[in-house]
């Protein structure tokens, strides 16, 4: 495949691992933020590649895996209301809530259907007019305009019963509420290449600025996570931090603009609810007002009870950086992708998923 | 969550174009990426092109990792 292939040459992978080896002199950690790049990074044995030199850590970057539990539960009650159809991203469908999931719901009767895209939840909407269809908005910047982009269409095409519960989070904002906790020491970030699609490389710039913490966007192959974290070694050996995209062929200084534009025509900044982390002021997106006959919060009020948090579960600290998925009493005990406890362990992007399918092939 | 790969325009129609990866066809909406032409590659994400590839960068890139092979070897 083009734009894929040319970036997985084992020979240039180990060219580069070479020279990141020759360039780091000190130990420092990295965090991915990105569930994505964690998967390729122990899929390809990047680990494994780069010196002892160089820590990498998992960070927030798996949508499912910070959905708060609250959240989840909203979702699901949602789904017990009458005449309602739940359309959701698969992998939210195992995720357990506090009593429930939405898989066990779906057995139990509610009518719960993923779809690989909002343009699918716009269709059911559309073929079953006499019911009430709402989407869970889940995702970081990458998916929230096309979220935005089905509301702007279900408008257009007037299509009065679609309604999206937004979740949806943005990035730079939890990468500070992060850092400012001090919980993890980074010195430097492999930031999301698909969220900088979107979004561009300028809203990571308070990073190396105020944090003195190095910034390098990555793509997802291989060559691109090893160039990325040549960028970094380098950024951080030189003691001169800042924002460089090492993703050239996909992301511009501006991001995409019509995406972005999109994005703020409907949905606002307001407070998210992050697992493990809590209530981020500046963190989430919100419907606006004018939007608000679309906004799932406002149309189904559900009432709760407080959420419960899966004994013994540390997704909360593993979205944090700060433990990593074999340090959980339940990983691979209890917790399998088969029996999953958290999040973490559901998702294809999760850490304890990457971790189960990977970890142990780094000592062969 | 965050997944989205390299397909080819191959024809367009209003908000909506034809894809092409390794022989399978998708209409994909482009309402994010209205510059797009055929002939292009766009990052497919969820049913939505999110971002149109720059041929030269990739190609820049590309000459990078030959001159990074390079320079390893002298050492």
């Amino acid at each position: 495949m083009k734009f894929v292939d040319e970036y997985e040459n084992a020979e240039l992978a180990r060219k580069l691992a070479l020279r990141i080896t020759n360039h780091s002199s000190r130990r420092i950690r990295l965090m991915e933020f990105c569930g994505g790049h964690t998967h390729a990074i122990l899929r390809y044995g990047i680990r494994q590649l780069v010196p002892e030199t160089v820590e990498m850590i998992s960070g927030p970057g798996c949508p499912v895996c910070v959905t708060a539990t609250a959240d989840l539960d909203k979702a699901i009650a949602m789904a017990q209301l009458p005449n309602v159809i739940i359309t959701t991203f698969g992998d939210m469908m195992r995720v357990p809530s506090s009593y429930s999931s939405l898989q066990l719901a779906k057995a139990e009767g509610a009518d719960i259907r993923i779809v690989y895209s909002t343009i699918d939840a716009i269709e059911i909407a559309r073929t079953n007019p006499e019911r009430s269809v709402i989407f869970i908005g889940i995702g970081f910047e990458t998916t929230a305009p096309t979220i935005a982009a089905s509301l702007l269409k279900a408008e257009q095409e007037k299509i009065t019963n679609f309604y999206i519960l937004s979740l949806n989070k943005i990035t730079p904002p939890v990468m500070k509420a992060l850092l400012d906790l001090g919980e993890v020491k980074i010195d430097g970030i492999v930031c999301p290449g698909h969220v900088s699609v979107i979004i561009g490389s300028r809203p990571y710039e308070f990073i190396p600025e105020n944090y003195g913490i190095a910034c390098v966007i990555s793509g997802f192959e291989p060559l691109d996570i090893l160039l990325c974290i040549d960028k970094l070694v380098e950024q951080i050996e030189n003691g001169q931090p800042k924002v460089e995209i090492a993703y050239n062929r996909g992301v511009r200084p501006e991001g995409n603009k019509k995406a972005l534009q999109l994005m703020y025509e409907v949905f606002e900044i307001d407070e998210a609810n992050w697992r493990g982390i809590g209530n981020l002021p500046g963190s989430g997106l919100k419907i606006r007002e004018r939007y608000e006959r679309f906004d799932a919060d406002k149309v189904f009020p559900v009432s709760l009870t407080p959420p419960k948090e899966p004994a013994g579960c540390r997704c909360g600290d593993v979205v944090r950086g700060a433990t990593t998925p074999p340090e959980c009493k339940l990983f691979k005990t209890v917790c399998t992708p088969e029996n999953p406890v958290g999040p973490c362990m559901v998702s294809n992007e999760g850490a304890c998923a990457a971790y189960y399918q990977y970890f142990g092939l780094e000592s062969l | 969550m965050c997944l989205a790969v390299p397909v080819k325009v191959v024809s367009i129609d209003g908000d909506a174009a034809e894809t092409e990866i390794g022989g399978v066809r998708r209409w994909v909406s482009i309402v994010l990426t209205p510059e797009v032409e055929v002939g292009n590659y766009v990052l497919l994400h969820t049913g939505y092109a999110i971002g149109v590839l720059d041929e030269a960068e990739a190609e820049e890139t590309l000459k990078l990792f030959e001159e990074i092979l390079d320079l390893s070897e002298i050492r």
